[in-house]
């Protein structure tokens, strides 16, 4: 129903086209101006819908007065009758003018270039019956028969009030499609804390400067991006990442405009731009892939462009038909079925399919954390087979920590713990940091160290309180001569489960084991699980060497590995399995990742990620956490799924309507449409249309 | 069966496929400015004026659209086979910029491809 095609659409363009002005007024502005707009059309269209409903009421009474105990007061052939028709004839076009005037202005523009849409169906449809009516009342002496000469104002007026009101009913529908970026664009305060001349003043959005100090306390909103510079606080970042959990801030650390402080207060420095904001940019990503198209809305697009035309030829070979063959009257039948043919047919329910399902979708994603960049990505991820996984950082929290320590002579674990960290302290190795931090979290205290000295592919060594110490791999010590006496068979075992172990000789003698691994995130084992009960393959990649990667997987539940795979090489792996004839998206983080998941054909970039790999990915998932990955994979299939489910019901409903307002029915059963009949059908088809895309909205994205 | 019904009704089915489906002419050859881009502009209301854009293949496009209505649907446009769509608030001109193309002829739809517009692609 283009009747609304104007009305229907424009709602959700409004929204639409916010983003362009983000630069200019506060988010928060746009937010409230998007609801007004949206707002202000569905009053229009009701006040459309009610001027057409009350007209309707004494137009429908004339129409058929002996319905209604008026036969007395309108008697058949009267002169009443005629004035009565008359005024309803006026009435009738008042409500055309003022309810559906914009079905012919936008039949008026199509036309001009050569294009037709919903609105030249119904402004066809109306005017026939219109004029039809016009003619009948004035040279009823043209008709054959008496009878015939009968109005039709009632379809006028009452097909214009259904239509205009489907179009209210989809523009309050689809507002709701739209909730997930209005919610985002609400998201931001409107005024902040600044910090000026060592004074804390309330300062609008739009005023706050890059370098500007912002307070935050408990309760409060972040206002915009920036980094902390004193405080520390939990910070829910829940509306952006969609993980619940709020994240602990320390000085230097991000915060995001829009997030909310819990617990304590901070000062942060205000680094980003408005327009250059987390926040502005996920609504901006979201508008985009929004508005993208996909694959699949190309056949729709070929249909769509036959559509309308392809129905008003339809209405004239049924009316020739009626004219010809029909029962008498002729003229009546045959322009009962042309004016129902032309209302019921409704090429927006198939060209609406798709972009509503897909604002839905990609929306209901963005509110998960999980950003989808294009149309397109989203249709190939339904598709997906194959799922590669990089390691680390992905799969594993990507910073090794210290897992085990053996003791093996005289000395105790937090000797053990003291020795290694002391020695360790200057040492720039990410290895070495694992093992101070530990220490430190065990509030053990390390030493000063002499004579520091790394030995490359080997580790390090030193003295502490005199005593000479090496720390370092199987290699070190014997190489040093430390007699082992049996315990490097740790060594192997600790290999195989992917830990890293590391020797500590102190004075000559083995002191004991320090292991350290880059542990598996908390989430792995059962997003990896919930992908292969969802069908899919799940391989894992990684530089490391096949015996920690072996051990890794099998945590994990992984059973194909690739492993020793240098980053130059990763999208050469990716193209192999590609090779086999499957879909595959790949799961990434770094810098070296970006050919890979430029290779894919889905692309996947993880946490906040550098920007090259979020550039190169198709599907962004802000918060670092792999459940994203199953929730992204959701999504796409549900919206895929309610795509077609959408594109089926309007294919089918016109499909089955257009015959049934052609007649076929009738030689068989007698039944013929009315075209109120049709104008209700129509309007309840577009309306179906949106509430099937508003489904959506309802999938359940969690897992545990 | 009248003659002048079913000839008439026959006919005007013929003008309706020709006037809708027929070959197109015409179109407004856009001119290339200092910078090296072919600039069109668009009026955008209930449509695009002009809709049918020719340019020359192997030079980059760029269009201008100023939108001077706010109760439609074409709200935003979408450019399908270059993965490029871009927001039109009423009153306000909003740049696209599109790479050099190969001939043929490329569609410009609004988001639910009502309204139509093509570059028509020469050499
Ligand atoms: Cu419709």
């Amino acid at each position: 129903m283009d009747a609304g095609n104007a009305q229907h659409i424009h709602g959700h363009q409004h929204q639409m086209q916010e983003h362009v002005m983000l630069s200019n007024h506060s988010m928060q502005d746009q937010g409230q101006q998007e609801e007004s707009s949206e707002e202000r059309e569905y009053r229009s269209l009701m006040k459309k819908w009610w001027r057409a409903a009350i007209v309707s009421v004494p137009v429908i009474l004339v129409s058929y007065p002996n319905l209604f105990g008026l036969g007395n007061l309108f008697p058949m052939g009267s002169g009443q009758l005629w004035w009565a028709r008359l005024i309803m004839g006026l009435l009738a076009l008042y409500v055309v003018i003022r309810s559906g005037g914009q079905f012919f202005v936008g039949t008026w523009e199509g036309l001009k270039q050569r294009s037709a849409n919903m609105n030249t169906l119904i402004a066809t449809g109306v005017s026939a019956a219109w004029l039809y009516s016009l003619v009948a009342l004035f040279w009823p002496q043209i008709f054959p028969r008496p009878e015939m000469a009968d109005v039709y104002y009632d379809v006028t007026t009452v097909v214009t009030a259904l239509v205009v009101l489907g179009s209210a009913l989809e523009v309050k529908a689809r507002g709701r499609s739209s909730e997930a970026i209005n919610k985002l664009v609400a998201l931001q305060p409107q005024t902040a804390n600044v910090v000026r001349d060592g004074k804390e003043v309330r300062v609008p959005l739009e005023e706050i400067k890059i370098g500007d100090h912002i307070v935050v306390r408990p309760g409060e909103k972040v206002a915009i991006d920036g980094t902390v510079v004193s405080g520390s606080s939990a910070v829910d970042e829940s509306m952006l990442t969609g993980e619940s959990i709020p994240v602990e801030k320390n000085e230097n650390d991000e915060v995001f405009g829009g997030t909310l402080n819990k617990t304590g207060s901070f000062t942060f420095k205000v680094t980003k731009d408005q327009k250059d904001s987390a926040l502005a940019n996920i609504v901006e990503m979201v508008k985009q892939a929004q508005g993208s198209r996909i694959p699949v809305q190309k056949v729709v697009d070929q249909v769509s462009s036959f559509f309308t035309p392809g129905v008003i030829i339809a209405a004239i070979l049924g009316y020739i038909v009626w004219y010809d063959f029909g029962p008498q009257p002729g003229w009546v039948y045959a322009l009962i079925v042309a004016v129902t043919t032309l209302i019921i047919a409704c090429p927006c329910a198939l060209g609406m399919a798709t972009p509503m399902s897909l604002t839905t979708g990609i929306g209901k994603g963005a509110e998960n954390g999980i950003l989808i960049r294009s149309g397109e990505a989203l249709q190939i991820a339904q598709k997906l087979k194959t799922i590669v996984m990089d390691k680390t950082g992905t799969i594993t929290e990507g910073k090794p920590s210290l897992t085990d320590i053996v003791p093996l002579g005289k000395f105790t674990e937090e000797e053990l713990l003291l020795i290694s960290a002391s020695i360790e302290q200057g040492s720039e190795h990410p290895l070495a940091s694992a093992i101070v931090e530990k220490a430190k979290e065990k509030g053990s205290r390390p030493v000063k160290s002499e004579g520091f000295n790394a030995i490359p592919g080997h580790g390090v060594e030193g003295t502490i309180d005199g005593k000479k110490i090496y720390f370092g791999n199987l290699k070190l010590m014997k190489e040093k001569g430390i007699p082992l006496d049996g315990f490097n068979r740790y060594d192997a075992s600790m290999a195989d489960q992917g830990k890293t172990p590391m020797f500590l000789a102190i004075n000559g003698e083995a002191g004991g084991i320090v292991a350290v691994a880059d542990t598996v995130k908390k989430d792995s084992l059962s997003v990896i699980h919930e992908l292969k009960s969802m069908g899919l393959e799940v391989v894992m990649i990684t530089g490391d060497n096949e015996r920690t990667a072996r051990a890794i997987a099998k945590q994990v539940g992984i059973d194909r590995v690739l492993a020793e795979v240098l980053p130059q090489h990763k999208a050469e792996n990716v193209r192999k399995l590609q090779e086999e004839g499957k879909k595959v998206a790949m799961v990434g983080d770094g810098i070296n990742d970006a050919p890979a998941l430029t290779q894919a054909d889905v692309g996947i970039a993880i946490g906040t990620g550098t920007d090259v790999a979020i550039e190169a990915s198709d599907i962004t998932l802000i918060s670092g956490s792999l459940k994203g990955v199953v929730s992204a994979i959701k999504v796409s299939r549900a919206t895929m799924k309610n795509i077609y489910e959408g594109l089926f019901g309007a294919f089918i409903y016109n499909a089955i309507g257009i015959p049934i307002a052609l007649g076929v029915l009738y030689p068989f059963t007698g039944i013929l449409l009315s075209p109120l009949v049709a104008a209700a059908a129509m309007a309840f088809s577009s309306l179906t249309v949106v509430l099937n895309a508003n489904r959506l909205k309802r999938l359940k994205l969690k897992f545990n | 069966m009248n003659w002048i019904v079913t000839i008439g009704g026959l006919l005007l089915i013929g003008v309706i496929a020709w006037y809708f489906w027929g070959p197109k002419k015409g179109g407004s050859l856009v001119e290339t400015n200092a910078s090296g881009y072919q600039e069109a502009k668009i009026l955008v209301k209930n449509g695009y004026n002009p809709s049918r854009i020719v340019v020359q293949s192997g030079k980059p496009v760029r269009f201008e659209f100023t939108r001077v209505e706010t109760g439609a649907c074409d709200g935003m446009v979408i450019f399908p086979d270059f993965e490029k769509s871009a927001t039109l608030p009423a009153g306000e001109k909003v740049i696209v910029d599109l790479p050099p193309m190969k001939t043929g002829s490329y569609d410009f739809t609004c988001q639910m491809g009502m309204f139509r517009g093509k570059i028509i692609v020469k050499n």
